[in-house]
């Protein structure tokens, strides 16, 4: 807490439980939003302003690190998944998803077709259910209560698809390496159609109600630019990237799995301010009404969803460094393996942690009350971002 | 693109060297039934006519995914030249591991592009060891400004030091942590 | 008659008789309507610890109306709350926010534990910078299991902390 001040500090000064009185300045005043706040979930930045504009803002992550990447070495191959699931509870299958793809090609193991169509089933219906909860909890940050209840009323259709699918509504362990634990029920694929028809009219209503309310566009529009080469140089991912005008998406620019004979366009916008990062998600859903479509259209009609695999599974030394997707952004793991059956080392790179670079860039110079749109905005999930 | 086909023609996909002991050579030692794909081949070779191949190291050539290893003196200009003329520019990730039988720290960037359309897919990694007992290495903040955050996770995480890195602090650890950094390999959980 | 009960010693009795009396009829359904508006106005901090705020949040939605209970996220300050629901598990660097926070609450206040890593830590109890359990620093009156539990599991920990709070008499 001291490390930025010079002076001597007095024993009159200290104020119990190490905070120190800063030195008197009448301009700034240092405002701490902290875990407790409706503003800012499981985070905690500070920030410093000036009458009403920022100057300065400090990140502080960790409030929710548990030490994943240290608890994966204690643990083998398939018992990594249902802790590694965790930092984002609601997305469960992108994280999982890309942790397979990793430690199969070091194990160097064959997933089956049909495991591999339900595996990106699985990874468009956890897409929608993170974003519709990020569209809510945006509602919640700009006081409009109708954005919060529709979509947590609307993902209660795909958390319904997803627990017959898996057992579980999040958190589902469904992803292993190898494939999926169970194939899919009977009657699944109407039931999904059905629920995507309805969802695709509900999608136009949101964009009715919530996108042209003036206030909303008031709020959101103008504020927080972040430039495409401010975009490109700051290693941002995710809808904030194609907000910008960068239309990179890894399903099309490393297809993995059977996405290369999915067809579908990147969305992206050109602004790059807050309500161009609103939109995104909004035309991304979109997109993945149609994906799940064309997926349960080509998926074939019968085999295998597993691949057999040892109880213990180990490949040779070496590493390995696969990326997916999520709701997020790209979800990265750098696993390194030493020939037994542990990861000697799990790098998991997330999105959140990669947006949260352009938080201090965007909110220094903006006014105070930009500070909800513009930190929701760039889609952190403090949980993940933590690990 | 390649690497799903791979997968599908049901052949089994070829693991790389072992990590811990980077080659000399300019070209990794074939794999029976391999070759070394020619774009990547391609891109590590300009680094290499640029810096001398006593300087660069190259762990693996694979589709899609390169491994080059560098000294920490030298890293600064190499990271220069691959943002300036190879066009990748932004680091995905920065991460490091510990090597407690070579008494070293590997710290790698993995590096992406997103402006070049025919790199958008690959991932150059670069890497470079230190001695575990006084880690330092020079700071990449100035080539990749993306790096910044993930440096100061390594800091606090394995306990390497980054010279010219604005804030060597303490990032997601609780404020009174006392003990190695977490990642270490003497740090042991409790209980396993 | 009357002259004899009112007399200096004998009113001293008759008043504390009437007391009594009064105190008698009166406790219990004071004790109950207090208690009845107790129950059905819990109103939580808003205070997320970890990954179950997502299903805490889901049972806010539509479909698990957890507003009918009486459970509304008041969004004003902290000292108008009655109830903290640790939601997940409690790290070493929130633990001291947590408890400030607890202090900060007027009496009387009620800790829900929600999931498994609140009860003892959980998925992540041989982790470096998680709590074995929230009971080590605030009292809990209720501990729902699951990970993370469902929503009707903590609708069904709302009201075993009712029927608690029912129980309770009132000072």
């Amino acid at each position: 807490m001291a490390k930025n001040l010079e002076h001597q500090i007095d024993e009159s000064e200290k104020l119990g439980m190490q905070i120190v009185k800063e030195s008197e300045d009448d301009r700034l005043m240092t405002l701490s939003v902290g875990p407790q706040h409706p503003g800012s979930g499981h985070f905690r930045f500070t920030i410093k302003v000036d009458g009403d504009y920022v100057v300065y803002c400090d990140p502080d992550p960790g409030y929710v690190h548990r030490g994943e990447e240290k608890m994966c070495e204690y643990r083998n191959f398939i018992q990594n998944i249902p802790h590694l699931e965790r930092p984002v509870i609601h997305d469960s299958a992108n994280i999982t998803y890309s942790y397979s793809l990793a430690v199969e090609e070091l194990v160097g193991i064959q997933v089956p077709r049909r495991g591999q169509f339900i595996r990106a089933i699985a990874s468009e219906l956890d897409r929608q259910i993170y974003t519709l909860y990020w569209l809510a909890i945006y509602g919640i940050f700009l006081g409009h209560s109708t954005m919060f209840m529709w979509p947590t009323g609307d993902r209660e259709l795909f958390i319904d698809l997803m627990d017959a699918l898996s057992g579980a509504r999040v958190t589902h362990a469904f992803n292993i390496p190898g494939g999926v634990r169970n194939d899919m029920p009977l009657g699944f694929k109407d039931k999904c159609l059905r629920h995507i028809s309805y969802f695709e009219k509900r999608l136009k209503e949101y964009e009715d109600i919530f996108y042209t309310n003036p206030l909303f566009i008031q709020r959101t529009e103008g504020v927080g630019i972040l430039t495409k080469e401010d975009a490109i140089r700051l290693g941002v991912t995710g809808s904030v990237l194609r907000a910008s005008g960068v239309p990179y998406d890894i399903r099309k620019a490393e297809p993995y799995d059977v996405y290369n004979e999915i067809d579908f366009k990147v969305q992206y916008m050109k602004s790059g301010d807050s309500l161009a990062r609103a939109y995104v998600p909004l035309l991304d859903m979109k997109e993945s009404c149609h994906i799940m479509r064309q997926l349960l259209d080509k998926m074939p009609e019968s085999g295998e969803v597993r691949a057999k695999l040892q109880p213990t599974p180990k490949g040779p030394p070496g590493e390995a460094y696969r990326r997916v997707e999520s709701g997020r952004g790209a979800l990265g793991y750098y696993i390194v393996s030493d020939g037994s059956p542990k990861p000697y080392r799990v790098k998991i790179s997330v999105g959140s942690f990669r947006n949260m670079i352009a938080l201090p860039h965007l909110l220094v110079g903006s006014k105070l009350a930009d500070m909800p749109s513009v930190y929701w905005s760039l889609n952190y999930w403090p949980v993940e971002a933590d690990r | 693109m390649s690497q799903d086909q791979n997968n599908k023609s049901g052949s089994s996909i070829t693991p790389s060297q072992p990590p811990s002991t980077p080659t000399k050579a300019a070209a990794p030692p074939a794999k029976k039934g391999t070759e070394v794909p020619a774009f990547e081949n391609g891109l590590v070779s300009q680094i290499i006519s640029r810096f001398g191949e006593d300087k660069i190291k190259v762990t693996y050539i694979r589709p899609l995914r390169m491994k080059v290893n560098v000294d920490p003196t030298g890293i600064v200009e190499v990271a220069t030249f691959i943002r300036d003329n190879l066009g990748f520019d932004h680091a995905e990730s920065v991460t490091g591991t510990d090597y407690p039988k070579d008494n070293q720290i590997e710290v790698i960037y993995q590096l992406g592009s997103y402006s070049k359309d025919d790199i958008a897919a690959h991932i150059l990694s670069l890497a470079t060891r230190t001695n575990r007992d006084d880690a330092l290495l020079p700071s990449l903040t100035n080539v990749y400004k993306s790096a910044e955050y993930h440096e100061r996770e390594t800091f606090e995480m394995l306990g390497v030091y980054f010279e010219g890195h604005p804030r060597n602090e303490r990032f997601l650890l609780p404020e009174d942590w006392a003990d190695l950094p977490p990642l270490r390999k003497e740090f042991r959980i409790r209980g396993r | 008659m009357i002259k004899d009960l009112i007399n200096p010693t004998n009113f001293n009795l008759m008043v504390s008789k009437i007391s009594d009396i009064l105190v008698k009829a009166l406790d219990q359904p004071l004790g109950y309507a207090i208690n009845w508006g107790r129950i059905w106005s819990l109103w939580p901090v808003h205070l997320e610890t970890a990954c179950c705020s997502v299903e805490f949040g889901a049972a806010s939605g539509p479909r698990y109306d957890v507003e009918r209970f009486g459970i509304i996220e008041a969004f004003g300050s902290l000292r108008q709350c009655d109830l903290i629901v640790v939601q997940g598990t409690v790290n070493r660097k929130m633990a001291p926010r947590l408890r400030m926070v607890y202090d900060q609450m007027p009496e009387p206040k009620y800790v829900i534990a929600m999931g498994a890593c609140a009860i003892t830590g959980g998925l992540y109890v041989d982790s470096y910078n998680v709590l074995p359990g929230v009971d080590g620093i605030i009292p809990v009156d209720v501990y729902v299991p699951g990970c993370p539990p469902r929503p009707e599991t903590l609708i069904q920990g709302t009201i075993l902390l009712q029927e608690k709070i029912k129980r309770s008499k009132i000072k």
